[in-house]
């Protein structure tokens, strides 16, 4: 046990009155990640299971490396792609500076492609990472809680929902924004309403709307501009994509969003290990349909309402939301059927903004949100039934 | 008996209107979006509340304990009319640009608050002092969200350019959250969490304690 005693050397540096005392949550985190925590609940707890936050925790963030490397894949396509018929053969800036020599830009080399990806999610990656988690070292020193395994899944999560080349400061700011407002001003891990990656997002979204949105982030080419499918939609032209390529996810849009097939192989493992409440993915995709399927039926000059369910499911961030985002523990409702409630809600609030407000071609963000302010409040109503339907019970 | 001193100073940031008793939010939302239109703003409250309050306080043996409200809302609604009428003669422009909320100072909780709550019951040096000093607390707080609100928002400060913008040329890419009344929300709150984390005796009892983890050797 080698390791165990260089810990324990160095715990007496980190506990009460040791020089390093401020920097305890850093060391608890190494720790625990390492070992088993030493402490338990004591009192009348409810165990169901020998998971821990941290393992969840772990667990979704490899889970999320499926869509990071098959993401990666497909904007370095795009980005090749766009470069092939602008005819660059190479990179420009920090970026060429590292991949230049190994890769050649060719689309349709596998290699080529992730790696051109690697170069935009790597260093956006790296920088929402530091900069969110000094964020919340400076809280849980300050505090005195714990460093949480959540952010590993927040930070990955985040810089999956943004756009290729977006400047990274942004990443930065938004992150940052994200870990104090959504989930530091409440006390941390556990007593945020909203989900801290996609409030990072949405303050992003509403701050610099044109690095954002729009038609020129998508692609990762400096100069060249491709709209998204559903931003196609909205403004009733062809989306620019077959079904099965949007299926697989060859089309423009954000880091982790565009292959809903990754998305689900990655929610097939979530839910199999029982991390994430297939009862809300269910209700998410439930709502989603029928209310798409009721826009349908209405005939109208807005392009949106025609929109059949199975678009809806492939374009944009619908997937990745309902898999990811909206199965957040701490975040989504607790109960079962609260989480269908909740679940339901999301779909249908999404399909909503999508197709009927002008101003926003992506609904799930907002729908997410939307659903976390509501999920207490199912909680509530489904445990005062439940308390009802028992003292009717006798 | 509160001191005039206090009475004065205390609402500025012990007893912030807007920061401790959280009344007077809509109009801190609304018109922060620029420093000018908010320092008009402040100036047409500060100059209200002090009146109303002195008017009230004047009157206070006189008024009818039955109708004290609508006599107050009198009051208040004469001196804004009076407000307006000055602004739409002698600042157009401003006036246009701040639109209903010079009439919505008449709801402004903090001056029919502070005539309920202060002038009723004190003489009227004291009640103006009062009045004077709350609109002063209020437009501390303005000035400090326009203060983050317009250069951020906007690169400007009373419309000179300080931070100069990617749009003019410059380095500064404006940051339009900040033009959103939403935004005025979250400044506001962190203007409150920095007067707590100063004058701690602000700050709320929890409601709740979360139980510490216990070690194996505590439990078993």
């Amino acid at each position: 046990m080698g390791l165990r005693s260089v810990l324990d050397d160095l715990a007496p540096h980190f506990e009460k009155d040791g020089k390093l005392q401020s920097l305890y949550p850093l060391y608890e985190a190494i720790d625990t990640a390492l070992y088993t925590p030493g402490q338990i609940t004591a009192g009348g707890s409810h165990i169901r299971d020998n998971l821990n936050l941290k393992r969840i925790m772990i667990t979704v963030w490899f889970c999320a490396f499926i869509p990071v490397f098959v993401g990666s894949y497909f904007v370095g396509f795009n980005a090749n792609e766009a470069m092939q018929a602008m005819g660059q053969t190479s990179l420009e800036g920090w970026r060429g500076f590292f991949i230049n020599g190994l890769v050649s830009y060719d689309p349709t080399s596998v290699w080529d492609c992730v790696m051109h990806g690697m170069a935009y999610f790597v260093p956006l990656y790296v920088v929402v990472f530091v900069t969110g988690i000094l964020a919340e070292l400076w809280f849980a020193s300050k505090r005195g809680h714990e460093i949480n395994e959540g952010y590993f899944v927040t930070s990955i999560l985040f810089t999956l929902t943004l756009p290729p080349s977006i400047p990274l400061w942004m990443a930065a700011v938004g992150v940052v924004f994200g870990v104090v407002v959504a989930k530091e001003v409440f006390g941390g891990t556990g007593k945020n309403f909203l989900n801290p990656a996609l409030t990072g997002r949405a303050f992003l979204y509403f701050a610099y709307p044109a690095q954002m949105s729009g038609d020129a982030v998508w692609v990762a080419v400096d100069g060249y501009t491709k709209a998204t499918p559903l931003g196609n939609a909205a403004i009733g032209e062809a989306y620019g994509v077959e079904w099965t390529q949007a299926f697989l996810g060859i089309m423009p849009g954000s880091l982790g969003e565009t292959s809903t097939l990754a998305i689900l192989i990655a929610g097939a493992l979530l839910c199999a290990t029982r991390i994430a409440s297939w009862r809300v993915m269910a209700g998410v995709f439930l709502g989603m349909t029928l209310t798409a399927s009721l826009f349908n039926m209405i005939p109208s000059s807005n392009p949106m309402f025609a929109m059949p369910f199975y678009w809806h499911l492939v374009l944009g961030g619908f997937a990745f939301g309902a898999i990811f985002m909206a199965t957040d523990p701490v975040s989504a409702a607790m109960t079962d059927t609260g989480r269908w409630y909740y679940g339901i809600l999301i779909g249908f609030m999404c399909v909503l903004i999508r197709v009927v407000n002008p101003a926003f071609p992506e609904g799930m963000m907002l729908a997410i949100l939307f659903g976390n302010l509501f999920a207490p409040l199912m909680d509530h109503f489904v445990v005062q039934s439940n308390i009802k339907r028992r003292l009717a019970r006798g | 008996m509160a001191t005039q001193k206090e009475v004065l100073i205390d609402p500025i940031f012990n007893n912030n209107p807007i920061a401790l008793q959280v009344l007077g939010i809509c109009s801190a939302l609304a018109v922060t979006i620029n420093m000018a239109t908010t320092l008009v703003m402040c100036l047409a409250v500060i100059f209200v509340t002090t009146m109303s309050n002195l008017s009230v306080s004047l009157l206070r043996n006189r008024i009818p304990t039955n109708i004290r409200i609508i006599v107050q809302m009198t009051i208040i609604a004469s001196l804004v009319i009076v407000v307006d009428e000055t602004l739409k003669a002698f600042a157009y422009d401003i006036s246009k640009s701040l639109s209903v909320f010079v009439g919505l100072i008449i709801t402004n909780c903090i001056v029919m608050g502070r005539a309920e709550a202060f002038a009723m019951q004190n003489g009227p040096f004291l009640s103006a002092m009062d009045g004077f000093g709350n609109a002063l607390g209020y437009s501390v707080v303005l000035i400090g969200v326009a203060l983050v609100r317009e250069p951020l928002g906007s690169g400007t400060l009373l419309g000179y350019e300080i931070l100069p913008t990617v749009a003019n040329g410059g380095w500064y890419l404006p940051n339009g959250m900040l033009l959103l009344a939403p935004s005025a929300f979250f400044i506001i709150g962190f203007f409150i969490w920095a007067i707590r984390a100063w004058k701690t005796d602000q700050v709320e009892e929890p409601e709740y304690e979360i139980a510490p983890n216990a070690q194996y050797k505590e439990a078993m």
